[in-house]
């Protein structure tokens, strides 16, 4: 019998651990690579929950495919349509799973899973363990890994860094005969170099939320891998779709989320009436309050979606400078709630904000101000589609309605296709956070958890498949020349040289300072490629963006050493955000309309006509600077929902004292 | 930007003292650096400064300090260090409550415990097989839908809440007087297990379908290195930073161990 091939996985997040359990089940063994111990990766910090459809929003009228329409109206009908579909479908079947591995989601008295409201549905459709969901899932995905560890099914390289995708023939976007054989990665304690082949490799490394300085990210979230996939000739959908989330603590190092479940459970947003009205919040008397989320959007209130709550927050406090004492922040309000309740429901959260900005949220409302959080846009993807096939598109769908599609699975997208979340290099495969697929130009909250999850297990088939029976089968990885590998870790080894030989005792000016490079690269991105972007602004950006990279080719490090050296390792990310960087904001550019959480003041309105369209980055290595990212678009796949006007019931600016019932789809956003 | 309680004035500085060692083996040497006092600065803030501006206070140009971190926000356990002698995550370690002064000093030293990597980083890979020894994973039938996990009510999935929030960071066992450094792999199976990895055979004990495996992990924890070596100081449940009430899991697990033995003598 042919000798076993083995998969790579990269990244050990909710994506990559679920991708791992379901493909070591299909007795596939399984090379898993991490920066970090896979227990820390960035899944801990979800905290609010996960969504799916259950029985007792069902029997108010709920369905998987309002769950779907959700989703797609949220994201502002960027996503294609179908993958989105399957993912609400298979959704209640990922918290049975997770629920028999053991997870402790929150239970009613009689024993039930407790349910909460999230932003973007007026059903409880929200599932939860505490106020740490996303760490719970992940340990409980953790546990099944290392069952298989223990099995010597998966083998763990923790404290491994990707450096580049191993490519055998051509790419040549969707048309060329390459394909993903291997990986190089390199020991970030030891500095060893060394190539791995693998039948197939699954990126499942998150989201880049250091491009933007300061987010509620972690200090791994680069996006340095995804990046390099970039380079070496995988697409980029959508890099302009980047989320602000609408309540996060500020800090010196990063920004802490203050999860949407503090308003799903009943947290409101307000400012003093009066500009710089400097009482204490609890002696602010209820009608000098200015709640404007609920007096703009009676029907969702405090519950909008996040890039309209964002924007929101962020023009009360620097247009209308009604901030909280003059500053950019706002109270998020959850003391009129009972403290006990508080401390069941979201202690988690409670005890974050308690411990970074001293006061305690049950007293005291927290001021909170928007950051940088989740990236909807990311690796390019393929699936194949599945059965369902409308004879006309649907409008907007009501409680109750019947569901024009059944929860079966295969409707939405094919069941073990081996080409579902495949880049367009085969054998490349991008799960959660960093590929592009199911969140279009913003993400509902509590929807990530799924995606990555539903990537591992529904997609995990898919890889499998395209091991056993696609081409990994007719031309084994085994039988390819060593050659291939030995120079894919010259390369890296010379990358790796360039920068050690800067090295010389010299000083290191700030000109050419990594770490200063870096922080620059952040502050400016965030201020002119997040809440509110404008043609000059973004301009502006790539011309930064250039100096940033012509210093970067000159850069200097402060450590030569041949041991565990992070200063180099964060040095090599800096280059690749910076490419990242400069495609973002060439993105951004190019999209003239508003559209989710990409918002043009030069171009205030959605325009689907024009850009009802997914961006399509890909890297052009001949060439210099920003040209190098070529910018395309492809249809977006609609099938199913009509779009619509995307604008949460919002009434009238003019009469904000005033609640009255929703204005019915008023003008576009 | 919401500034923090402190309120920080211009040219004031925080002197830290931080114990460092290029590699295994190597032997460890003390550098102080002076960081300007920002608003909302943390341990990991103060380093991030110090990895821009590598320079000592005597003047002497020098690598940045290497340390492992993560999150941020103390829920995966990474940056664990010695924070002036204590053990704490360095991203909840705020400069304005541990040193408010002009000119206090910090010192800060790897983990004690576990083998230095390099500078404040250690290898915590025991902690981790620690999880396989008491098999701290419930024995589900795969992957594919079978249905809903069992019921569960709210008293039992807040106790199991609590115990399942355990993030790994290690430092109930830098606390511990009975867990001992050991570099030696071959050992690690029969050395003192520590609390964290008990109180993970409590939860996975707890759950309908974990306790199918109750038995092989009180096996383990009745074996050499488990549950009876532990002396009783209480310093885990004092240094937890997710205030898990070890010692009690400790204490259950001692009962349950005491009589799964018997039953087990009379299974014979």
């Amino acid at each position: 019998m042919q000798q076993q091939q083995r998969v790579i996985v990269v990244g050990g997040g909710l994506a990559g651990l679920a991708a791992t359990v379901r493909i070591a089940e299909a007795g596939i063994p399984v090379d898993l690579f991490s920066m970090v111990p896979v227990k820390r990766s960035h899944s801990v910090c979800a905290q609010g929950g996960i969504n799916a459809c259950n029985e007792v929003a069902r029997q108010q009228g709920y369905s998987e495919y309002q769950h779907f329409d959700e989703t797609i109206y949220g994201g502002d009908y960027l996503a294609d349509q179908g993958p989105v579909l399957e993912m609400a479908n298979f959704a209640p079947k990922v918290i049975d799973l997770l629920d028999r591995m053991g997870v402790p989601f929150n239970r009613t008295n009689e024993g039930q899973r407790d349910l909460r409201l999230f932003g973007g549905s007026l059903f409880k459709r929200t599932h939860f363990s505490g106020a740490t969901t996303g760490q719970q899932l992940l340990y409980a995905l953790d546990e099944q890994t290392r069952r298989y560890e223990a099995s010597g099914l998966v083998r763990k390289y923790e404290f491994w860094e990707f450096l580049w995708p191993i490519i055998e023939g051509e790419v040549d976007g969707l048309d060329g005969d390459g394909r993903c054989v291997g990986m190089v990665a390199q020991d970030m304690r030891t500095m060893q170099i060394r190539s791995f082949r693998g039948a197939s490799v699954i990126m499942a490394t998150g989201g880049c939320g250091l491009v933007f300085g300061k987010s509620t990210n972690s200090i791994i979230c680069t996006g340095g891998a995804a990046s390099r996939c970039y380079q070496a000739g995988a697409w980029y959908g959508n890099g302009e779709m980047i989320q602000v989330h609408p309540t996060a603590i500020p800090g010196a190092d990063k920004c802490r989320l203050m999860s949407e479940s503090a308003r799903g459970e009943g947290g409101r947003v307000w400012v003093p009436r009066k500009k710089g009205d400097d009482r204490k919040p609890s002696d602010i008397p209820e009608n000098e309050r200015y709640y404007f989320l609920e007096e703009k959007y009676p029907a969702y209130g405090n519950l909008v979606p996040r890039d309209i709550a964002t924007r929101e927050i962020f023009d009360i406090c620097v247009n209308e400078g009604m901030g909280v004492k003059g500053e950019n922040q706002v109270y998020l309000d959850l003391t009129h709630k009972d403290p006990d309740y508080l401390t069941r429901k979201l202690g988690g959260i409670m005890e974050i904000y308690e411990k970074f900005a001293g006061d305690d949220p049950r007293h005291t409302p927290m001021r909170i101000f928007p950051a940088v959080h989740y990236s909807m846009g990311g690796i390019w993807t393929q699936y194949t589609p599945g059965t369902y096939t409308p004879g006309t598109q649907h409008g907007e769908h009501k409680p109750g309605m019947a569901a024009p599609v059944d929860a079966q699975p295969g409707q939405g997208m094919a069941l073990g296709a081996p080409n579902n979340m495949m880049t367009n290099i085969p054998g490349l495969y991008a799960f959660g956070e960093v590929n592009f697929a199911y969140h279009g130009a913003t993400r509902l909250g509590a929807n990530a958890l799924l995606s990555c999850i539903f990537d591992g297990l529904y997609c995990g088939v898919s890889v499998a498949n395209y091991v056993t029976q696609g081409d990994p089968a007719e031309r084994p990885i085994d039988s390819i020349d060593q050659g291939l590998y030995d120079a894919a870790v010259e390369s890296e080894q010379a990358k790796m040289s360039r920068f050690i030989d800067t090295v010389d005792g010299a000083e290191v000016s700030d000109d050419t300072n990594p770490y200063l490079i870096g922080k620059e690269m952040g502050e400016e991105m965030e201020a002119a490629c997040t809440v509110v972007k404008t043609e000059p602004r973004l301009k502006q950006c790539l011309d930064k963006l250039a100096e940033l990279r012509e210093r970067f080719s000159r850069a200097r490090l402060p450590d030569s050493a041949a041991w565990t050296n992070q200063s180099l390792s964060y040095s090599r990310a800096v280059g690749d955000m910076l490419i990242m960087a400069e495609m973002i904001a060439k993105c951004s550019l190019l999209r003239e309309e508003s559209r989710g959480s990409h918002y043009r003041l030069d171009f205030p309105d959605r325009n689907d006509e024009r850009f009802l369209k997914t961006t399509v980055a890909s890297f052009n290595a001949q060439s210099q600077g920003a040209a190098q990212h070529d910018v395309s678009y492809r249809d977006v796949q609609t099938k199913l929902v009509k779009p619509r006007a995307r604008t949460y019931g919002k009434v009238e600016k003019q009469e904000p004292a005033k609640t009255e019932t929703p204005a019915k789809e008023a003008a576009s956003v | 930007m919401i500034a923090s309680q402190e309120t920080a004035s211009k040219g004031q500085h925080i002197r830290i003292r931080i114990k460092r060692s290029d590699g295994p083996g190597k032997p460890s040497y003390w550098q102080a650096f002076d960081v300007p006092r920002e608003p909302g600065a943390n341990i990991i803030s103060c380093l991030q400064w110090i990895a821009a501006h590598p320079v000592t206070v005597d003047g002497e140009k020098t690598t940045p300090v290497v340390w492992d971190s993560g999150c941020l926000e103390e829920v995966c356990g990474a940056c664990t260090m010695l924070i002036n002698g204590g053990v704490r995550q360095s991203c909840s370690a705020l400069i304005s409550d541990i040193a408010p002064n002009d000119g206090d000093e910090i010192t800060l030293e790897p983990m004690s415990k576990f083998p230095v990597i390099r500078d404040l980083w250690v290898d915590r890979q025991r902690l981790f097989d620690s999880l396989k020894r008491v098999q701290a994973w419930v024995p589900i039938d795969g992957s594919y839908s079978l249905g809903a996990g069992p019921k569960e009510s709210p008293d039992k999935q807040g106790t199991r809440y609590t115990l399942s929030t355990c993030m790994s960071c290690g430092c109930c066992l830098e606390a511990c007087p009975q867990y001992n450094l050991e570099e030696d792999e071959s050992q690690w199976p029969t050395s003192f297990i520590g609390a964290a990895a008990i109180s993970q055979a409590r939860l996975f004990n707890e759950h309908e379908t974990g306790k199918q495996l109750k038995r092989e992990r009180l096996d383990a924890l009745m074996g050499p290195g488990g549950v009876s070596d532990c002396g009783n100081a209480q310093n885990c449940v004092k240094v937890c930073p997710k205030e898990i009430p070890l010692t009690e899991s400790i204490s259950a697990m001692g009962r349950a161990t005491t009589i799964h033995a018997i039953t087990s003598w009379f299974r014979r």
